[in-house]
């Protein structure tokens, strides 16, 4: 097992992504921040707080749950939900900034999209990951990245948050791929 | 687990992951997400051999909003009132695809015996057999005393919980005992010693006969329907007695804590077991326990179906 991020650099690594949303959006007044549980959205939740230290005005944050809208429900035991939180001014015509900690298949991020098609109309929708590990199968990318890891497909990655882990950092790992 | 037949099948781990995920449920009908597409391509049958509004009208819901096809099946307008055997029955849902039955009956066990014939190879959701179980009613009442009497998560540890009135032919007050003592809570029984069935010594529970001195102590009421249609002999001397020693009144609904709830699993007897102020009251939350309803049913349906192998009752 190596750490392939330190806690400092998963740091540097947001406080860019902030500064990149900021400069891509011109501004955050029409963003609003959607991380996906769990450690998507306390990442969501850090880079807002870069961004209202940075920018004019608070920017709304919420997470969003896409279990229900996973497409391999059926090939695993059911998992727990977990928490949908949409700010209250709603996703229509805002800028949509999904958070995510890892995007390996991007089938996360599909089913993000058809949950968000559920919501609303967003003006855009962007991606933010943390950590890009390849191996898509689907059509998707990321509009802004911590740090590409280039990986073989049977290795893990594991991404700790101090909130829920105790501290910061990214492990990858030799592994039985799931 | 493939089935809910009775909430005894349950671990407490289970019976607190079907309510968390009914809260998440909860929140994505409030919500804009109205429609998921958890269940879609699935076919649900409510095959209800008894009478029932909400259970049915809920569980229909719960599917409908989960994208599953819905196959409303009553006694009345089907062959069941021709004499169709329960086994024919199910052989015939079978043969046209059902991936889950959700049976009411009027026979304690029909599900049970669903379940484990050779019949279907669906699933089998108890919505109330005889005087035996009806969990999906439970585990709607545990999530809504969690709601109004706990800071929201967790278990029912230290609330009193107070069942009255006709225990005897109640399936939800079985299923209630069950669930309730399974999370934590104090169940007390209140009811006339010939309302009581054979054997509630050995239940979980206290048992009073004076609903006045128990009332003030308790958190949450859970009032009883008077089952008429099941009640062969005399049980009580007349209705206006009963009422007077166990129906819930305005007065006596004074004696209650504050903050604590008035339940009814429906439908109510007006003026028998309950009168109107106090259904009405701002203490009642039985209108709350529908809509709470559906959503625990979704988070039923959810773990129930939408994956491989479940989670739930993996342990029983």
């Amino acid at each position: 097992m190596s750490a392939a991020l330190s806690a400092q650099e998963i740091s540097r690594a947001l406080t860019r992504i902030s500064h990149e949303i900021l400069e891509k959006n011109g501004g955050s007044s029409n963003l609003t921040l959607l991380g996906i549980p769990t450690r998507g959205a306390h990442l969501a939740s850090r880079i807002a707080t870069i961004i209202n230290s940075i920018g004019s005005c608070e920017v709304p944050v919420g997470t969003l749950d896409i279990t229900l809208h996973r497409d391999d429900l059926r090939m695993r035991p059911p998992r727990a939900l977990m928490p949908t939180l949409i700010p209250q001014a709603g996703i229509d015509g805002r800028d949509v900034i999904l958070i995510d900690d890892v995007l390996f298949s991007g089938r996360t991020i599909r089913a993000a999209l058809d949950a968000l098609g559920e919501i609303g109309r967003p003006k855009s929708v962007q991606l933010a990951i943390l950590v890009d590990r390849g191996h898509r199968e689907l059509p998707i990318r990321a509009d802004f990245v911590g740090k590409n890891i280039p990986t073989a497909r049977t290795q893990n990655v594991k991404v700790n948050l101090s909130e829920t882990d105790g501290e910061d950092e990214v492990l990858v790992s030799e592994g039985e791929s799931k | 687990m493939r089935h809910l037949l009775s909430i005894s099948d349950l671990s407490k781990d289970d019976a607190v992951l079907i309510l968390d995920t009914a809260i998440e449920m909860a929140r994505a009908s409030d919500g804009p997400m109205k429609k998921l597409p958890t269940l879609r391509g699935r076919t649900i049958v409510n095959l209800f051999a008894e009478d029932s509004t909400r259970t049915r009208i809920s569980f229909e819901a719960a599917a409908k909003r989960l994208s599953a096809d819905v196959i409303n099946f009553g006694a009345k307008g089907s062959s069941l009132s021709k004499g169709e055997s329960l086994k024919d029955t199910a052989l015939t849902l079978q043969a046209m695809g059902a991936d889950a039955v959700i049976i009411r009956h009027s026979a304690s066990g029909a599900p049970v015996r669903l379940a484990d014939s050779a019949w279907m190879s669906g699933s089998v959701i108890n919505a109330g057999d005889g005087t035996h179980e009806h969990p999906s009613q439970a585990l709607l009442d545990a999530f809504t005393i969690r709601k109004h009497c706990t800071k929201g998560g967790g278990d029912l540890a230290g609330l009193r919980i107070g069942i009255v009135g006709d225990v005897l032919h109640s399936r939800v007050a079985r299923s209630n005992v069950l669930l309730l003592s399974l999370l934590g809570a104090h169940v007390t029984l209140i009811a006339p010693p010939t309302l009581l069935p054979f054997g509630v010594e050995n239940w979980p529970v206290d048992i009073s006969y004076d609903f006045d001195s128990v009332l003030p102590s308790l958190d949450a009421v859970m009032m009883l329907r008077v089952q008429q249609e099941r009640m062969s002999d005399l049980f009580f001397p007349n209705a206006r007695e009963y009422s007077r020693y166990f129906g819930l009144n305005r007065d006596r609904m004074l004696l209650m804590k504050p903050n604590s709830i008035v339940m009814h699993p429906g439908p109510m007897n007006r003026g028998l077991e309950i009168t109107a102020d106090v259904a009405d009251s701002a203490r009642s939350v039985i209108v709350e326990q529908v809509s709470n309803g559906v959503s625990v049913r979704m988070a039923i349906l959810y773990l129930l179906l939408a994956g491989a192998p479940s989670e739930i009752g993996a342990n029983s």
